[in-house]
């Protein structure tokens, strides 16, 4: 009951941000909450660190870019293709990294995202370094103009909203269910019948479309798509988004993504211009010390602890 | 015959087998390093590139400021990043024993982040020079191909390294020690035996050879702070290939990908970027425990 109040506050007050703050910057944060949040599905659900969500993230955002630059696609559908390919390039990734468990797995994903990341380098259509400039934004449902940052933010607020149903009502589904037994004990989930692998991969893949989905918002959004998208530094930092926030609750990586998103633009004003890497390992090196539980998380353990 | 070998120019192919032999040993280093730690600390060390770059930085300042040269820098360098690490993982590391291994490889990236952050803050991302030790300019012409000689020194030394390391794990007293920890750490301590002090020696062991690599880098491929921040990934892959659970793996896995990468950049230059982590996913497919790893 009071999740649901909780959460009616926190959507009449992203409705009403725009209004406050500047909207482009709001849609970045609701852009990499997304990303966290879905990344959070496999780390803080399925107990499994990948370091290579970057891939998925920025694989989308160059797909999209070229359907709807290239092939004109509307913005919907654009959007969807590039979730899409991540969908797919999420599953040929999960198939090899679950073969290994705990720290194997988090090397082999950030391998097999270099690996991607080099293709990216190379194919043709990503335009190299200088990434794919010059997106268009299109409208929505073939009437609405995007190109209004007022009915962009909009936009990506609904596509928040949904993906983040998604992933709540996935996480207490009894698929979820069955991922936190295997996140806890793998070898019991085995004994009662579960094909824990299937549900690993399942998760894995369902983590990368949506990973892929915020990839693909924030392409349309910037009206661009480049490398810095796909980099691993971009693996640790919603790795790091996610810790901050708190692994394993539903709000936290959305949180920690605000958190850390607010820093980069503040620090990047100021005379810390060129410290913000340092700054976020320092915050990582905190948060593994100290606060492994995360700012949600230790809300929660305070609210227990009080009554 | 001598001129072309399959269509290509035996100069060509010899000179990028030698590249591959040197990248091989950086690999097999670097590798055998974070075996070392892994085993005593069951952390996989992700701030290795980061320790790799630091030791050419030593050698550059030791080089300037103490006029030790390169010979000196060989030494002193790894000993003084040894000490760093030795540092980290008293300070850092040690507090996270109990807690579950990834937070190990969090805590190393973001000390990879700060570390790396703070010499490009400083130097900037572009290299800095190191020149080749005066004894081993010039080289040799095999016929065949061009050898230099500090190219050539890179790839003994290394070897040598390897070796010592074998040495020290599998034939002398300490050794043994370390291999037990690896095993069991509680029985070895209840035999009397330091373990924690035996943990944080294989830190900086390990955090050493990282150092040495680097100083061996330094004339090849200049002095970056990020020189070591893609190289880490590139040598997870050839972990996750070779297994940890060998010195001799991580030795002959880490020679091969370099040889194979070289080879690579001859015959398909497009390919040689990513040539290893193909054979990684080949390898999971085929032989999930990497080539030398145990069957878990």
């Amino acid at each position: 009951m009071n999740a649901k109040i909780g959460y009616l506050i926190a959507l009449v007050l992203l409705i009403v941000a725009p209004f406050v703050i500047y909207p482009v910057f709001l849609m970045k944060v609701l852009c990499f909450a997304l990303f966290a949040s879905a990344f959070n599905l496999i780390l803080g659900y399925g107990g499994l660190l990948s370091f290579g969500h970057a891939a998925f993230f920025g694989g989308a955002s160059y797909v999209t870019g070229h359907a709807l630059k290239v092939w004109g696609l509307p913005t919907e559908l654009g959007i969807l293709t590039g979730a899409a390919a991540a969908c797919v390039l999420g599953f040929l990734v999960g198939m090899i990294a679950i073969r290994r468990q705990g720290i194997y797995f988090a090397m082999i994903t950030l391998a097999m995202a270099q690996m991607v990341f080099f293709l990216f380098i190379t194919a043709p259509f990503t335009g190299g370094e200088n990434g794919l400039q010059g997106i268009p934004r299109g409208t929505a449902l073939g009437a609405i103009d995007l190109q209004d940052n007022l009915n962009m933010y909009y936009f990506v607020l609904a596509i928040f909203v949904l993906a983040y149903f998604l992933i709540s009502r996935t996480v207490n589904s009894p698929f979820g269910q069955v991922l936190g037994a295997i996140r806890d004990n793998e070898n019991r989930a085995k004994s009662l019948g579960y094909d824990t692998d299937k549900y690993k991969l399942l998760a894995f893949v369902l983590s990368a479309t949506l990973a892929g989905l915020a990839g693909a918002t924030k392409s349309v959004v910037f009206q661009l798509a480049s490398l810095t998208d796909a980099h691993w530094h971009m693996s640790g930092e919603v790795v790091l988004m996610t810790l901050l926030g708190g692994l394993g609750t539903i709000p936290g990586p959305a949180v920690g993504a605000g958190i850390i998103v607010t820093l980069q633009n503040y620090l990047a004003k100021g005379p810390l211009g060129g410290w913000v890497p340092v700054v976020l390992g320092l915050i990582f090196i905190v948060c593994v010390l100290a606060f492994r539980r995360g700012v949600v998380g230790e809300i929660k353990a305070m609210i227990r602890k009080s009554f | 015959m001598l001129t072309e070998l399959l269509g290509f120019p035996p100069q060509v192919l010899f000179g990028q087998l030698l590249l591959g032999l040197i990248n091989g040993a950086f690999y097999a280093v670097l590798s055998l390093g974070l075996a070392v730690i892994f085993g005593l600390l069951n952390i996989v060390n992700f701030a290795h590139g980061a320790l790799y770059m630091l030791g050419a930085f030593a050698a550059l300042g030791i080089t300037q400021y103490l006029g030790l040269g390169y010979w000196g820098a060989l030494i002193v360098a790894p000993i003084a990043v040894g000490a760093f690490g030795i540092v980290i993982e008293r300070l850092l590391l040690r507090r996270l024993a109990g807690v579950d291994h990834l937070y190990g490889l969090l805590l190393t990236f973001g000390l990879a982040l700060v570390i790396e952050g703070t010499f490009v803050k400083f130097f900037g991302s572009s290299g800095l020079p190191y020149p080749t030790p005066k004894a081993l300019e010039g080289g040799v012409n095999l016929g065949f191909m061009f050898l230099p000689w500090y190219r050539a020194w890179v790839v003994v030394a290394s070897l040598l390294v390897c070796g010592a390391t074998w040495f020290l794990f599998e034939r002398t007293k300490i050794g043994a020690y370390l291999r037990a920890g690896t095993e069991n750490p509680k029985l070895l301590q209840a035999f009397g035996v330091n373990v924690p002090l035996l943990t944080t020696l294989a830190y900086g062991y390990g955090v050493a050879l990282a150092a040495f690599a680097g100083v061996l880098a330094a004339p090849i491929t200049q002095v970056n702070p990020l020189m070591g921040s893609n190289l880490i990934i590139v040598v997870f892959a050839v972990v996750v290939i070779g297994g940890m659970g060998s010195i001799m793996g991580a030795v002959v896995t880490g020679l091969a990908m370099g040889v194979i990468e070289g080879l690579t950049k001859v015959f398909w230059p497009e390919a040689s970027a990513t040539v290893i982590f193909v054979v990684m996913a080949i390898v999971l497919v085929l032989r999930p425990a990497g080539l030398f790893g145990k069957t878990a």
